[in-house]
């Protein structure tokens, strides 16, 4: 790893850091919906990923839809808030269906979401096929700008990276500075007494799941410019970003920033300098081994319970 | 019945399930189906070590580990280790670059055995390392977790990580681990050709032998003093621990155990199958062996061979003649399971059972089990404690 020169070196590092933000996109807006499911009510969804599909595929429909009737340049904001709006949907329904019957068990409903998981990839392998699709990407999100000439940035990293900022700021304005965040947190905090003064928890909860699912939706919608979309798309990341919000420690929306751009850069800058596995082996092993030392996560609350 | 073999066998309603579990393995089996089904059949029951494993960890402790996967591995890769190190010998890999190593490492261009491997030359060795290195690992795992009271969902979302871990690892690593198609060819063991007729006979009963044997182990530590603990700290851990017993402890044995058990289905899955791949240690396969044992039932031991039996045929069946189908209905049983049949397949029975009064002494959920599945009083208590 010591070839390369000091200007090499600079590069490598802005170009894999670059391609690291585009993970990290990804992984933060997974990981901000798991993050509200699983640090605001102890539900570990593991259909989280297939969530994000449900986004991605959206996408690609519409950039279909787009191409033959010629508005490829806009498609991608509608996109972004109908991959919201089926995710929502979905994940309000599912809640209903199923979730709500099982908030005293945890570790059932992570099975439970495992089986739903399961069915959905099913349904989009029955209804999509098993080949991976790519999304039509309007002309303005390709190409790349070049600061120096040895330095390439993607248009379409940028373009993620700004939604997922968007995004984050939402959510924070909706958590902490809205009434039904406030009627979340409270709900979180002490149930029984939300209840009593008259906050309908229930639809607290339904919500809540809800949001966090259109939330993967929208990750799915980015997701499409970064890389192809297969049935499988959803369970490659469900691991990672349950470590994303495990180890910034669930309930943090800073930890959960933090975490994920920690992982995803530690991944990507490894991947360069070893092969791509064992550059996912080291970056896991280290969050295994620091959650094992600090099990309550890099940014706990520090709540006495 | 004395009072030893009673806590073995679990009284005399447990002895006539045992029994009936012990014929259909023994005698039914190999007497209804040819060779080839049967040799299929011990496959499963090497799952079915990992779904007992389960009932004692999740149905019992209370603790969902989603890495069983890594100890199945560890055993089945330990045999698979000393039976390839067998049939690469020098005269039979003379071909090879370096004769004598195993041909995955000749062609990833290594020259000589790695360390790790040379443990794997003697049976006994083999053997042991079979047992010890899961329950090593496991006791480090359970050791670094549980001291720190790290239970519930955590536990699962880092045995979970774990096993990701150990299966890219095991991919990536293709010189020292034969990478994704893991270490295959595997014929012989001591000279002994496993691949025949009747050496699979053999194998399927000592398999057979070795899973009652795990029952009733699993059911000797249930019906002690121990199993009594275990389900106490399952519902109401605060209290055993303000009782004055280190609840970390007791998990961290449960967990070696659980452990060993799946190590030495591992190690018997290679045997019979005569390969060994990552596809058996990484996430999928983890949580399909919970399924297993939540099929069967969470509680009881033999409802999870049960279980293991009957989701393998299923899975067998379907995605022979409808693959399409498959996923949906293994979804779905995922979901029913643990939505309306919590204690699945035993729980199913004894409810009926109850009716029948001849029926009820072929149970072997015992009364004091029938509690209602991981009740919890508070999410919040599932999570780390400060």
């Amino acid at each position: 790893m010591f070839d390369y020169s000091m200007a090499d070196m600079g590069n490598i590092m802005v170009m894999q850091g670059f391609s690291g933000l585009s993970m990290f996109t990804v992984l933060l807006l997974m990981a901000l919906g798991l993050a509200i499911i699983f640090g605001q009510m102890g539900v570990i969804n593991m259909a989280h990923g297939e969530f994000m599909t449900i986004g991605a595929y959206t996408t690609v429909m519409l950039s279909k839809v787009a191409a033959t009737y010629g508005f490829v340049n806009y498609y991608f904001l509608v996109a972004i808030v109908l991959a919201f709006i089926l995710a929502f949907a979905l994940g309000y329904f599912v809640e209903y269906i199923m979730i709500r019957h099982l908030y005293k068990r945890p570790l059932d409903t992570l099975l439970a979401t495992w089986g739903l998981s399961l069915v959905m990839q099913q349904a989009f392998r029955s209804s999509f096929g098993a080949k991976e699709v790519s999304a039509e990407l309007p002309e303005w999100m390709l190409g790349s700008f070049k600061p120096t000439p040895d330095i390439d940035i993607p248009i379409n990293g940028v373009f993620v990276m700004v939604l997922a900022l968007l995004v984050t700021a939402g959510v924070y304005m909706f958590m902490y500075r809205s009434r039904w965040g406030l009627r979340v947190r409270a709900t979180v905090q002490n149930r029984v007494m939300a209840g009593a003064v008259g906050i309908n928890t229930k639809k607290v909860d339904r919500i809540t799941f809800a949001l966090g699912c259109g939330i993967a939706g929208i990750a799915g919608a980015a997701f499409t410019t970064i890389a192809s979309t297969g049935p499988t798309t959803g369970t490659l990341y469900i691991v990672d970003s349950f470590m994303v919000v495990v180890f910034g420690g669930a309930a943090s929306l800073m930890g959960t920033i933090a975490s994920a751009f920690g992982i995803a850069q530690a991944q990507s800058i490894l991947q360069f300098f070893m092969t791509s596995s064992m550059g996912k082996v080291s970056t896991l092993l280290v969050i295994v081994g620091i959650l094992m030392m600090k099990p309550e996560g890099l940014f706990a609350s520090k709540l006495r319970k | 019945m004395n009072a030893s073999l009673n806590k073995l066998v679990g009284g005399k309603q447990g002895a006539i399930g045992l029994a009936l579990l012990a014929a259909l393995i023994f005698i039914i089996l190999p007497l209804g189906v040819d060779i080839f089904r049967l040799n299929l059949v011990g496959k499963y029951l090497t799952y079915a070590f990992v779904a007992v494993s389960l009932v004692l960890l999740w149905g019992n402790g209370g603790i969902l580990s989603l890495g069983q996967g890594i100890f199945f591995g560890l055993g089945g890769y330990g045999m698979a280790m000393f039976m390839k190190l067998e049939a690469s010998d020098p005269i039979s890999t003379k071909i090879q670059t370096t004769p004598g190593i195993p041909d995955f490492m000749d062609w990833n261009q290594i020259t000589e055995l790695p360390w790790f491997w040379h443990p794997f030359e003697s049976l006994p060795l083999t053997i042991l390392a079979i047992l010890v290195i899961p329950a090593l690992f496991a006791y480090l795992i359970g050791f670094a977790m549980f001291k720190r009271r790290v239970g519930g969902v955590y536990f699962a979302i880092i045995t979970q990580a774990i096993a990701l871990i150990l299966s890219i690892l095991i991919v990536g690593q293709q010189g020292y681990t034969g990478g994704v198609n893991g270490i295959t060819d595997l014929k012989t063991m001591l000279g002994w050709d496993t691949r025949t007729d009747s050496a699979k006979y053999i194998l399927y009963y000592v398999n057979g032998a070795l899973l009652i044997g795990a029952i009733l182990l699993s059911k000797y530590i249930l019906n002690s003093k121990f199993g009594m603990l275990l389900l106490a700290m399952r519902d109401k851990e605060e209290r055993v621990r303000f009782s004055g017993y280190d609840v970390s402890n007791f998990k961290i044995f449960i967990f070696c155990v659980a452990a060993m058990i799946s190590a030495v289905g591992g190690a018997m899955f290679t045997l019979q199958v005569g390969f060994m791949s990552p596809s058996f240690v990484g996430i999928v396969p983890s949580i399909e062996m919970v399924i297993f044992c939540a099929v069967g039932g969470r509680m009881s031991l033999i409802g999870a061979v049960y279980g293991t039996l009957l989701v393998n045929y299923g899975k067998t069946v379907f995605s022979e003649t409808y693959p399409e189908l498959w996923l949906f209905l293994m979804g779905g049983l995922f979901i029913a399971v643990v939505m309306f049949f919590p204690n699945g397949l035993a729980g199913i029975y004894d409810k009926y059972a109850k009716r029948f009064k001849f029926l009820r002494k072929f149970s072997d959920t015992q009364p004091a089990e029938k509690v209602k599945a991981t009740p919890v009083s508070d999410i919040k208590e599932m999570g780390v404690k400060a």
